[in-house]
């Protein structure tokens, strides 16, 4: 799986940056006395889907949430487009970032939640044109098409003027995933998108992310608990326990081959 | 008993106390805008985790809550201007608003932390997300959700202030009860003025509430069926 990824990336078309695009060197991260992650070290490239998957407290949603700046590792780096997240230099040493640098750096990485978080005082096209306008810069005029466009391909093109408490779970996680596509990140991170829903609407909301995950260009880390759908999408699966990587390979190799005991105690519970 | 009660001289005083309705009803506005606007320092002041600062902050607060707004008035008016250096003079008006602007500054500034602490916590992570400035998540994301829901307490403050607003007579304010009191001593007759007075008060209070009643409701409302969507969500997971 590996090599083909490589292969990928030297053929030039994904990126011209032909190494990865989000690097974690040994990351830690503890809550209190509590150690969530115990040195982590992940790599993603440019394009590639990766699932990850783990029991609860396993910190997959940490890892995430560290590459959103809403976490801050305890100690560690992370890499982004060659960009040290965490850190900036400063007369030749490194700093803790300030508010600016983190600006600069996470502008390539969007973000879809489990509980959605649309504004709810604003309508839905406003949830989807305001950043561009706001942080971009874009002119309205342009944000505002690409926004209905956007909204057009998930399918709530008749939604414009709605709020978001007219909606129900599966049309709001939809209008997060437009709102979070408008601003054109490189990284896109899903968090548990569909544990929030109605069973009869995370179809929707899969279907959504798998036309995003055809197009191919932006890489895509994923949270799931959805186990058939991270087999179908992902390039790649990382397993998660007790605050390492304790499986990583290819969908197939960890969801049917790898003989890890606590993989197939995790995994039982979802092929009952 | 006969009470000393005179129509004649209550429909003559009347239309004159009247007349310091536009000093007593501007005043208000005036130390409410004070207020509204002076609440947002506080509420960022208390925001600084310096610690010291901090400190400082409740500490000043705290102070200008429970001394009596009489007493601030007082000090600003009479004593301030006696401080060399930073003395400075100012009129009645301006110290009214001053001191009855700041006292109740402290208030408001709470009414706006319950606001602001009442926006749920992944709307601070999505304008994150979305990568909005500190000062865009203020303006475009987090006010907006937390200033509406304050708005019924934000009416009873202005109701609160109108009625200490008479405390600026005792500076030299000249408003409703300032021409009671000129009125009553002049002509002898001070049940006449005074009832007048608080006939004022009562129709201006009173249907200010009813209407900031209306106004809770209605809001009330519309965060309900909120509240209900929030709850289905809830139920799911």
């Amino acid at each position: 799986m590996v090599d083909s990824v490589k292969e990928k990336n030297s053929s030039g078309s994904y990126s011209s940056n032909t190494g990865p695009i989000v690097e974690y060197k040994n990351v830690h991260k503890s809550f209190g006395d509590v150690e969530v992650l115990k040195g982590l070290d992940l790599d993603i490239y440019p394009g590639e889907k990766v699932a990850l998957i783990g029991p609860s407290g396993s910190g997959k949603t940490t890892i995430i949430r560290m590459l959103m700046t809403l976490e801050q590792p305890t100690s560690g780096e992370i890499i982004v487009d060659g960009k040290n997240l965490w850190h900036m230099e400063k007369n030749g040493k490194l700093i803790p970032a300030n508010e600016k640098h983190l600006r600069e750096v996470r502008g390539e990485i969007g973000m879809v939640f489990q509980h959605f978080n649309l504004f709810p005082h604003m309508t839905i096209l406003q949830n989807c044109m305001t950043a561009p306008i706001q942080v971009q810069k874009e002119d309205k005029e342009s944000a505002k098409r690409r926004s209905i466009e956007m909204l057009e391909k998930v399918g709530l093109g008749d939604k414009l003027d709605n709020y978001p408490s007219q909606l129900s779970g599966g049309q709001k996680q939809r209008v997060a995933m437009a709102r979070a596509l408008v601003m054109r990140p490189k990284i896109m991170l899903f968090d548990e998108v569909t544990s929030a829903l109605d069973p009869e609407l995370v179809g929707e909301v899969l279907e959504v992310i798998r036309d995003i995950a055809e197009e191919g260009e932006m890489a895509m880390v994923l949270v799931t608990h959805e186990m058939d759908f991270a087999l179908e999408v992902a390039d790649r699966v990382i397993f998660l326990d007790d605050g390492v990587i304790a499986e990583e390979g290819t969908p197939s190799e960890v969801l049917e081959e790898s003989d890890n005991e606590r993989l197939q105690q995790f995994l039982y519970r979802f092929r009952s | 008993m006969n009470i000393n009660w005179k129509w004649d001289m209550f429909f003559e005083a009347f239309p004159y106390i009247l007349q310091g309705i536009w000093v007593t009803v501007g005043l208000t506005f005036a130390c409410f805008l004070f207020a509204l606007l002076f609440g947002f320092v506080w509420v960022f002041l208390r925001r600084i985790k310096f610690k010291p600062v901090n400190w400082l902050v409740t500490w000043v607060m705290e102070f200008i809550r429970s001394t009596p707004p009489l007493i601030q008035l007082f000090f600003i008016y009479y004593a301030w201007p006696m401080i060399p250096g930073i003395g400075v003079s100012l009129t009645s008006f301006e110290s009214a608003i001053l001191g009855l602007g700041i006292h109740f500054s402290t208030y408001i500034g709470e009414v706006y932390r319950s606001g602001i602490e009442g926006v749920d916590k992944g709307q601070w992570e999505a304008s994150t997300a979305l990568n909005f400035s500190t000062r865009q998540k203020w303006t475009k994301i987090i006010l907006p959700q937390a200033i509406p829901p304050t708005i019924p307490m934000l009416g009873n403050y202005l109701i609160i202030m109108f009625k200490e607003v008479p405390l600026a007579s005792t500076i030299g304010v000249v408003g409703i009860l300032a021409l009671a009191q000129t009125y009553g001593t002049d002509n002898f007759r001070m049940l006449e003025s005074y009832t007048i007075v608080a006939l004022i008060f009562l129709l201006l209070s009173y249907p200010s509430a009813i209407l900031i009643n209306k106004l809770e409701k209605k809001l009330n409302r519309r965060f309900d069926k909120k509240a209900a969507i929030q709850e289905n969500k809830g139920a799911v997971v």
